[in-house]
């Protein structure tokens, strides 16, 4: 049994933060991971930028910051949380800052870079691509340094634990050894980060496939806005690289440019060589283009990027141009394939300002809390949002458990006593493809139904784990979450009659102003 | 639209350690394809119980998928499969785990 004034569940940006703050505030913190600390989640994996109104390129304000952020959400903003993230945004940028992130600087401020959707130059980076890695090694660095944290990997959480209606901590699972560990906490934040696992085409870690989300709504807590995944439009397809994050072209963009084709070696949208399409208009176009059997080979657009020298190349992007080389690419001499991946999830866990969800004493954090971003995420706000969610949850968790007993909890953790026979890997992969093809960026009725009639069949039974690391177990407790969350998002899919933002129904073509509302699912 | 270059079908074997015997697959891939790719795919074709250790997949960020291919400490990320037959161990310096995984957490990391 372990126990902590304050248990974080998760150690992307959201709960490193949420850690420190909560450390920071007086309470001891358990911070556990099924990953290593610090290397699970999207945090690491991230290459580009961060938006914040630091206005160090050019004069900026929070205001501006929400301003875009609300119009980008399609009308689906929860204003509350956006301007927690613009306001909060650039104290936790500073302090990252102080803390030696080594933002990108020009001429002695820190650089900023005009992304799309943005009214001017708002995003800072680290070069080159290696914002995530810095962001994730810094907080790394301050957790490790934290006497009141203890941290944990290895270890996955399997369920909370709720008396009278309270979340009192969690049951988790060590994974190497397959034993049982309850954990007793005055507040647990959930920082478990989205669910683009559930695609076949996607960004994500493999720990990416909605835990929170099912082990939220299992403790009775609500959902936000689950039909809202965002697929990234350029992510890549073709040749096969290895060694580099799919999302990469979108910084070539942002300093190059670059030009979409279509087989004709067309543009298709109205770019003239500028990244200036949103992310769901993008996304839209390239498929409607393939639609029309005016894809690229493998069924994505051409991206180019001949019109740069090996100059210029070189100068944006230094050893990267490298890594490409390795990987046969030359790109002064050939344009590469691209198409959607599943990238982000605006949906999740419903939250106050305070990170509090709809379950007392459970808060969430980051990726996994839903409504900041409404119905399309601006770039760069997803790191933002983990560091100012993390932050304030953290905070709030520890004022919380200043004021509460240590609660006792129930060691038994529930396991089901049937083990099925399937081969649970493949089953993963093939819930996937399901989602990739019927609820993926275009979706239709006659579709959805059909993906909800397959996910019901799937299996949901989670037996208790072999001694030892037990890996298929590990697939069933993964399919079996990600077989409910899939279930909540085509749901949700399904009732959206209408087409906004990342939800585009090809049979509701048209947003309506009706639907400008949020759908939440309880259990 | 055009149709898809013709990928020729490969095939590797690889010969993973497991305890102490060597198990060999025979893994059909495509040019480009790593060694972690080979390795999901034995996962969800042949055997679920193989036990491997990877987070991030593609972005060569979690640094979780380190292993020996033919005697050489590599990322299985980013190791790319080659016809023929490949040797893959787990680390030798780190506990034993399971199959390929090892412990790598560091020691004030780990469940005490
Ligand atoms: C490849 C990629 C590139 C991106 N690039 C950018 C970018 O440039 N700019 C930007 O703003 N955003 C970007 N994003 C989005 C952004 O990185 C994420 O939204 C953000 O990092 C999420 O942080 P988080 O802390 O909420 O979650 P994560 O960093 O995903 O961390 C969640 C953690 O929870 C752990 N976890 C999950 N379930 C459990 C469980 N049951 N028990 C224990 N632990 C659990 C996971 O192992 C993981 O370590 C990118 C995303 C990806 C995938
Ligand atoms: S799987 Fe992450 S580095 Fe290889």
């Amino acid at each position: 049994m372990l126990r902590s004034d304050v248990l974080v569940v998760g150690s992307g940006a959201a709960g490193m933060y949420a850690a420190i703050a909560a450390a920071r505030a007086g309470s001891n913190v358990l911070l556990v991971d099924r990953s290593l600390i610090g290397r699970g989640g999207a945090t690491v994996m991230a290459q580009m930028t961060v938006a914040v109104a630091v206005g160090e390129e050019e004069p900026d304000h929070w205001e501006h910051h929400l301003a875009d952020t609300l119009k980008a959400g399609r009308g689906l903003c929860d204003a509350d949380l956006s301007q927690l993230l613009c306001e909060d945004g650039p104290a936790c940028i500073r302090e990252m800052d102080e803390w030696g992130v080594g933002w990108a600087r020009r001429d002695g401020h820190m650089a900023q870079v005009h992304a799309p959707g943005h009214d001017r130059k708002r995003c800072v980076y680290v070069d080159f691509l290696n914002t995530g890695p810095a962001v994730s090694k810094t907080l790394r660095a301050r957790v490790q340094r934290t006497p009141e944290i203890q941290r944990v990997g290895d270890l996955v959480v399997t369920e909370l634990a709720i008396r009278d209606g309270m979340c009192v901590g969690a049951h988790a699972v060590h994974t190497p050894t397959g034993a049982s560990v309850p954990i007793a906490a005055k507040a647990t934040i959930l920082a478990t980060g989205g669910l683009t696992r559930l695609y076949a085409r996607n960004s994500a870690s493999i720990n990416m496939g909605g835990d929170g989300y099912a082990l939220a709504l299992r403790a009775g807590a609500e959902l936000i806005d689950m039909e809202f995944v965002q697929f990234f439009p350029i992510g890549h397809l073709a040749p096969r690289l290895v060694g580099m994050d799919p999302i990469m072209w979108d910084p070539f963009r942002y300093k190059l440019g670059g030009r979409l084709l279509n087989s004709e070696m067309k543009e298709f949208l109205p770019e003239e060589g500028r990244y200036i399409s949103a992310r769901d208009v993008a996304t839209y176009g390239i498929l409607k283009e393939v639609a029309a059997g005016r894809g690229s080979p493998h069924r994505g657009a051409w991206l180019s990027f001949q019109h740069c020298s090996e100059a210029v190349l070189r100068e944006a992007f230094g050893p990267v141009i490298d890594r490409l080389a390795a990987n046969g690419i030359d790109l002064t001499r050939q344009p590469i394939e691209v198409a959607p991946i599943a990238h982000y999830h605006m949906g999740g866990m419903r939250a106050g300002a305070d990170m509090q969800t709809t379950v007392p004493h459970l808060f969430a954090a980051g990726e996994a809390v839903g409504g900041a971003n409404g119905a399309n995420r601006l770039s760069g706000n997803a790191i933002t949002e983990a560091l100012t969610f993390g932050r304030r949850a953290g905070e709030r968790a520890a004022a919380l458990a200043a004021k509460i007993p240590m609660p006792a909890i129930d060691p038994s953790s529930g396991f089901s006593s049937n083990r099925s026979k399937i081969n649970p890997a493949a089953e993963i992969v093939r819930l996937q493809k399901l989602m990739n093809e019927h609820v993926g960026p275009l979706r239709t009725q006659g579709g959805l139904e059909r993906a909800l009639q397959e996910i019901r069949q799937m299996c949901g039974d989670l037996p208790a784990p072999r001694a030892g690391l037990d890996p298929e177990w590990m697939d069933l407790h993964d399919l079996r979450n990600m077989r409910l969350v899939a279930e909540c998002v085509t749901r949700a899919a399904l009732a959206r009659t209408e087409s906004r933002g990342a939800h585009q129904r090809e049979d509701f073509p048209e947003t309506s102003a009706a639907w400008e509302r949020h759908q939440t699912i309880r259990v | 639209m055009g149709t898809p270059p013709d990928h020729p079908r490969l095939s590797a074997r690889l010969k993973i350690r497991r305890g102490g015997s060597f198990e060999s697959f025979e893994v059909p891939f495509e040019q480009g394809q790593t060694v972690l790719d080979g390795l999901r795919w034995i996962r969800a074709q042949r055997d679920p119980s193989l036990a491997i250790r990877f987070s991030c997949i593609n972005a060569n960020a979690c640094k979780e998928c380190m292993m020996r291919v033919d005697g050489k400490t590599v990322y299985a990320c980013t190791t790319r499969l080659v016809p023929g037959e490949m040797r893959l161990e787990p680390l030798p310096n780190k506990k034993l785990i399971k199959d390929l995984v090892t412990e790598i957490a560091p020691p004030d990391e780990r469940l005490r």
